[in-house]
């Protein structure tokens, strides 16, 4: 047996438990969240184990060095993210004893794993590139995607916070929620179409890597397409009408504003330096290191400051005057946003815009 | 100095705003997504083409005049740009020293004991009774703090108890302003960079030597020594063009003196008066006549290394054969039908083409592969090794001189002290107030922290539990 096995039962059981976590919300039957923690424990033993095969995998092939853990592709650095972010969440669930927070975050290691199946990355063990070779660049690499985990926990939290703390569907905090909470189901909702057309009803034709909401919004034709913004639309708007009754759902479950706007902060107190040491610094000394430019302003590198900045933004909007509370938790949000785009948009979208190509 | 309306004041009062601050914040990330849709530094056209597709053919001139006056194909120079930043850099210096003195009053301060009035204000408060008068837990309470890592000064005894008190951390009330300073100084060592250094290149053919690099505009920029490539290789992984390293042996020479070796790599750079060379690219020159390096080996086993040019021929020791190189392949590759063809023009699989005759007579002839040690040996069991093609390959050197970098170096680390400072540790102080009550003593624990209270809170918790466990048993 390899690696590969055990991500892929890894994976299907993540999978398993964000289901488990939001029916656990919805039925609120005791059995369902214990259910739910069994399977994302035994998920995350699972990949761990998988993590530590493949490190010695890569090693064994000849490929990497012994002291090299395997986190040195996209698609390496999407899993770990996914694991350091369950850890995050299981330490969560066991030290404040609630299970509620579950269907929030688990929702974020299921769009990564989707995601990784969705566009047909690589999942092979390659080797290292010249410039990759970098001790620099491994600290840069593990410590980013273990702060990008805080930020998605402080993501999770947020919204459930500013789900409590809302309720009239004017307010703008209220709007801001539903909205993104709008996105983040679509989301999921399209990969799964994505999954049950391409892998269910039948295979992936062989000459399409990627087939990422080709059976929604990029759909070839373009009915299907319009049908899938509209029917985007009416999620949305749905959510906006009848979110309100999700505030009953969070509140029933004794978790408290004051609890929340806690869990938030601190995973960004951890987060915050983390993506500075790890993020920022040894991203610069890697690059001064190999190209002799620590800083070059290039897209990547300024998404990495404008997250810095969003989250110093947060930080000292704690102190300001009428901004605690609502407001900076739609900082965070937006933070983990950024995030996103930091870590996918840019090589996505950005590289796109400047290469003329459209993404796969 | 309470002069409130004057002006200086009021841009004092500005700058030394947190409301300030995020306001820059926020002006400096937004503005900052511009560069990172519009190419920087590219060419006209590119971001041309950028245009029509964002705004259609026929607003895109405009658009480009409008965004080049705004300077947005190159805004992280830019005047606007640059002043935000110096704003910034206005607003962490105003606002530190605003803010400097009262926190380095409260981190110095010493604690005393408090007064009734302060400890109703007191977020953390646990009681407690013991057995026996104050004077008979002084030690038991003594020891409890201790643990908890505090040394408690005493109050002078009043006529019905006493206070213990003490703190820890004062000085983590700084880290913020660490954090601060840090990114001033990571500043200063960009704005060194910008003005007292080099940034060029320069591309040095195996066996030659050069001491001229090249800056951005193609000026020359004289290093006063020179850099001699004495090779430069690639290596790959396996038999795959998956390059794992890219190697130049460099030699400094100064006065016609070599005064250091190093084997560059990416990831490995040279340093040297001042100046870094980092592997950056590598190539063929054009029409270069290089040496082949072989290794020949006869019956007799004794190898010699042989240097020949194209057309030039050899000798295999112990032997009358004498071989002929007579086509090279940077990248040879074969066919399905079994024809041989290159196909890179970098040196990726080298080959030679050596004919091989004894006394005129033709014998045999094939490719020699550097990277395929089964056609190194001929059919009469003598053995050609391909070990290099010399003196085609250039490597291509970044230069830097950056008197600044040791600033931006020294910031970071400033930088990781700060923030560890600022979000892992906190000012902790503890009042243990004992009071006579009959038999018993009655301990009220006071405690603040200006971070992570709860963690804190715990600990108290602990420690009263402690206290009162002992009483108990």
């Amino acid at each position: 047996m390899d690696s590969s096995v055990l991500f892929g039962a890894a994976t299907i059981g993540y999978m398993l438990s964000m289901v488990a976590y939001i029916a656990y919300l919805v039925f609120r039957k005791n059995s369902i969240g214990v259910a739910a923690t069994g399977i994302t424990v035994v998920s995350f033993a699972a990949q761990t184990v998988a993590f530590a095969m493949r490190w010695v995998e890569g090693y064994e092939m000849g490929l990497r060095s012994f002291w090299r853990p395997p986190v040195s592709n996209l698609y390496e650095s999407l899993v770990f993210f996914v694991w350091c972010l369950i850890l995050g969440y299981l330490i969560i669930e066991f030290r404040y004893r609630n299970r509620s927070f579950g269907a929030f975050i688990t929702p974020l290691a299921g769009l990564a794993l989707a995601f990784i199946e969705m566009t047909g990355m690589s999942k092979e063990i390659q080797p290292l590139l010249p410039a990759l070779q970098s001790n620099w660049l491994l600290a840069h690499v593990t410590l980013s995607f273990i702060a990008y985990s805080t930020f998605g926990l402080s993501f999770g939290t947020a919204l459930m916070y500013l789900i409590e703390k809302t309720e009239r569907r004017t307010e703008p905090a209220y709007v801001f929620w539903t909205v993104s909470l709008g996105a983040l189901v679509v989301l999921l909702l399209a990969m799964g179409a994505d999954f049950t057309k391409f892998h269910v009803l039948a295979s992936t034709p062989e000459e399409m890597k990627s087939y990422l909401f080709r059976a929604t919004f990029k759909s070839g034709s373009t009915a299907v397409s319009m049908a899938s913004w509209a029917g985007a639309a009416v999620i949305v708007g749905l959510i906006w009408r009848y979110g309100y009754l999700l505030k009953r759902v969070v509140v029933s479950f004794n978790v408290s504003a004051g609890l929340l706007d806690e869990i938030t902060y601190k995973a960004i107190a951890v987060g915050f330096p983390v993506f500075t040491l790890g993020g920022l610094i040894f991203g610069a000394v890697w690059a001064d290191q190999a190209w002799g430019v620590y800083w070059s302003w290039d897209p990547k590198e300024t998404w990495s400051l404008i997250t810095w900045l969003v989250y110093a933004f947060y930080l000292h909007a704690r102190f300001m005057r009428g901004w605690r509370g609502r407001k900076v938790a739609v900082v965070a949000v937006v933070g983990f946003v950024t995030v996103v785009f930091t870590y996918l948009g840019v090589n996505l979208l950005l590289s796109g815009l400047h290469s003329y190509g459209s993404i796969g | 100095m309470e002069r409130k309306e004057g002006l200086v004041d009021r841009v004092w009062g500005l700058f030394a705003s947190v409301r300030f601050a995020v306001v820059l914040f926020l002006l400096i990330a937004l503005t900052s997504i511009i560069g990172t849709v519009i190419e920087q530094g590219a060419e006209p056209e590119k971001n041309l083409m950028l245009l029509k597709r964002l705004f259609g053919d026929s607003l895109a001139p405009s658009a480009f005049r409008l965004f080049e006056s705004l300077g947005f194909m190159d805004m992280y120079r830019s005047w606007w740009f640059v002043s935000l930043l110096a704003l910034f850099a206005a607003n962490l210096i105003i606002c530190s020293i605003d803010r400097l003195p009262r926190i380095w009053r409260l981190a110095v301060e010493p604690v005393r004991p408090i007064s009734p009035q302060a400890a109703d204000r007191v977020a953390i408060r646990r009681e407690a009774r013991l057995k026996g008068p104050p004077d008979a837990v002084r030690d038991r309470v003594e020891r409890a703090l201790g643990s908890a890592g505090f040394k408690p000064l005493h109050s002078p005894d009043g006529e019905d108890g006493y206070q213990l008190y003490s703190q820890k951390g004062g000085y983590t009330r700084l880290g913020v302003y660490i954090t601060h300073l840090s990114i001033i100084v990571i500043m200063l060592g960009a704005v060194t960079g910008m003005f007292f250094g080099f940034r060029g290149y320069m591309s040095i053919q195996e066996g030659y030597a050069s001491d001229v690099a090249y800056g951005r505009d193609d000026s020359t920029h004289r290093l006063g020594f020179a850099i001699r490539c004495d090779d430069f290789d690639v290596e790959f992984y396996d038999l795959s063009d998956m390059p794992k390293a890219f190697r130049s042996r460099l030699t400094v020479i100064r006065g016609g003196r070599e005064v250091l070796k190093k084997v560059v790599e990416v990831n490995s750079p040279l340093r040297y008066g001042g100046y870094t060379f980092y592997q950056s690219n590598y190539g063929m020159v054009p029409d270069a006549e290089g040496y082949f390096i072989l290794k020949v080996r006869g019956p007799s086993g004794d190898a010699v290394t042989v240097n020949r040019m194209l057309g030039e021929s050899f000798v295999i020791p112990g032997t009358e054969i004498v071989g002929t190189i007579r086509d090279f392949s940077p990248a040879l590759a074969m066919d399905d039908s079994g024809r041989t063809y290159t196909y890179s023009g970098m040196m990726n699989n080298p080959a030679v083409y050596v004919e091989f005759s004894e006394r005129g007579r033709e014998r045999y002839s094939g490719w020699i592969l550097r990277r395929y040690p089964s056609t190194w040996r001929l059919p009469d069991g003598n053995l050609v090794e391909l070990v290099d093609y010399w003196g085609v390959q250039y490597t291509g050197l970044q230069v830097r001189k950056d008197p600044g970098v040791w600033l931006v170096y020294l910031g970071s680390g400033i930088m990781t002290l700060g923030l560890c400072i600022a979000f892992f540790t906190s000012h902790r102080r503890i009042w243990v107030i004992v009071r006579r009550e009959g038999r018993h003593s009655a301990v009220t624990v006071l405690a603040t922290a200006n971070k992570n209270r709860q963690a804190f809170e715990r600990r108290i918790e602990r420690l009263v539990s402690r206290l009162s466990g002992g009483s108990d048993g």
